[in-house]
């Protein structure tokens, strides 16, 4: 059985809901981003203390019709991609001030 | 701009949502320049909590982009505390200051708090004409101090040059020196009159032959025959345009609360000390009145040859008694770009001279859009 992934939003990054899509720019590069209603709601769960799977079960699944394997497997990819960009960071504990954190290389 | 944020600007402006403010957390200062357009008296400003409370309505109301700006942030003791505040509800924040008293710690701290870029002012390269200026002696080295601190610590940094009659020979001087730090550089020929009125400073402003000649620099315009071209004949399309983002998506707010279209539009449209800001940024009857004009209801410029490509500043227009009316001073800077006078100029028979050995060219007609860029930059020219 694979580890937990715990998910938390970048500290270093300004957000802002417009409409259905959520805003972010890291402040590092000035680099504008729009997430779509699915990566918006990713980003809102991820609270550094809920793994991946909870939030993929509770809130994606829940939400849209699809199979949680393939919701599980979608989310860990955009979980990554945002996690390049700065805008997530990622864990396989749970994420606190003290807690370490997968430094991600930026693009 | 780039294109994702115009198109989020398009967005807001469907969905009616403020997406930019600036909020001026005093109007003191520790400069005290010779071309400033605001009073640097502290007649109330707004306490910490007001200041706390406005950024959570904001922060409620959509402002994506918080601009905290002054006279001089730094001058507020609690500015640290403000900005944590509004780092806290994820506001993507661009700071204006001298710099003068920022040192390692303060960059330090802006750096840990995320911060977007820090634009700093800076008049000349040369310390007499800079000082002269802001008539602080020392402050052109201490405000290169602290770009030097910021930029050791990666943070994005962006020189703002106001052009005018002391320094109009300098713009090089700047911007090598902005190149050299490794800065961005925004060079902006426009004074703005006090925001009491009073438009003494305006004897500072650059005249339309410096403009003429600054406008055909192609470092800072690209092809300097496109953007000095004639203006287009105004489409049905240019006549429903809308000026600028005042009022539609952008908003500003004073130190006291005051709630403006823009810093450069002092028409008040309320007092966030007693409304909630989205109270008055959706009901305001004077926001609803700038949002209702169009080029077709202004009596001058919809009859004007540079209607549709004018860079014309509705607050500069406010600021000369009429929000309808012509902007003056943009007037003049279609008239050094094109050589051809609006009809506020040829009314006023206020043709300003330029010189004789510039031939303005023909050129092919250019699309609108590709000159609302170009003339964008004839406010605010980046490089």
């Amino acid at each position: 059985m694979s580890k937990a992934l715990y998910v938390a939003r970048s500290p270093r990054i300004a957000a802002r809901k417009l409409g259905e899509e959520m805003l972010v720019m890291s402040a590092q590069g000035s680099t504008l981003f729009t997430l779509n209603p699915t990566a918006t709601i990713l980003w809102q769960a991820a609270d550094g203390a809920t793994p991946l799977d909870e939030i993929v079960e509770r809130r994606i699944c829940s939400a849209f019709d699809v199979k949680r394997e393939d919701a599980l497997r979608d989310a860990e990819a955009l979980a990554g991609d945002l996690a390049k960009h700065g805008i997530l960071l990622l864990s396989e504990e749970p994420i606190g001030s003290s807690s370490p954190v997968k430094e991600q290389p930026q693009p | 701009m780039s294109v994702l944020m115009q198109e989020m600007g398009n967005r807001a402006l469907r969905l009616g949502v403020p997406l930019a403010v600036q909020l001026d957390l005093t109007y003191r200062c520790n400069e005290q320049c010779v071309h400033c357009y605001l009073d640097h008296h502290d007649h109330g400003e707004m306490t910490t909590v007001e200041i706390k409370h406005l950024l959570k309505e904001m922060a409620e109301a959509g402002v994506f982009i918080l601009t905290l700006s002054g006279g001089e942030i730094f001058m507020r003791k609690d500015f640290f505390e403000i900005l944590e505040c509004a780092r806290e509800l994820t506001f993507c924040i661009k700071l204006k200051t001298n710099a003068v008293l920022i040192r390692e710690a303060q960059a330090e701290r802006l750096r840990d708090l995320g911060v977007e870029s820090i634009q700093v002012s800076i008049y000349s390269d040369r310390p007499e004409v800079h000082d002269a200026i802001t008539k602080v002696p020392g402050s052109l080295r201490r405000s290169l101090s602290a770009i030097r601190f910021l930029k050791s610590l990666g943070l994005k940094v962006v020189i703002a040059n106001v052009l005018m009659t002391e320094n109009m020979h300098d713009h090089h001087g700047v911007r090598a020196l902005a190149e050299e730090l490794g800065a961005h550089y925004t060079l902006d020929p426009t004074v703005t009159p006090m925001m009491d009125g009073d438009r003494s400073v305006l004897g500072l402003k650059a005249g339309v032959s410096d403009l003429h000649t600054l406008f055909r620099d192609e470092s800072y315009v690209g092809d300097a025959e496109e953007f000095c071209a004639l203006p287009p004949t105004p489409t049905e399309d240019s006549m429903d345009s809308l000026p600028c983002s005042a009022g539609h998506t952008a908003a500003y707010v004073s130190p006291y609360g005051e709630f403006y279209p823009c810093v450069q539009f002092p028409l008040s449209c309320g007092n966030v000390r007693q409304q909630p800001f989205i109270d008055i940024w959706r009901d305001s009857p004077q926001l609803k009145e700038v949002r209702s004009i169009r080029l077709r209801d202004l009596s001058s410029c919809s009859q004007c040859s540079h209607g549709a490509t004018c860079t014309r500043c509705p607050g500069l227009a406010f600021l000369e008694g009429n929000m309808r009316g012509p902007s003056t001073a943009d007037c003049e800077k279609s008239f050094a770009r094109t050589g051809i006078p609006s009809k506020n100029l040829l009314a006023k028979k206020e043709t300003p001279s330029l010189p004789r050995l510039v031939q303005i060219q023909l050129v092919p007609a250019i699309t609108g859009s590709r000159l609302s860029t170009l003339d964008r930059a004839a406010t605010a020219v980046s490089a």
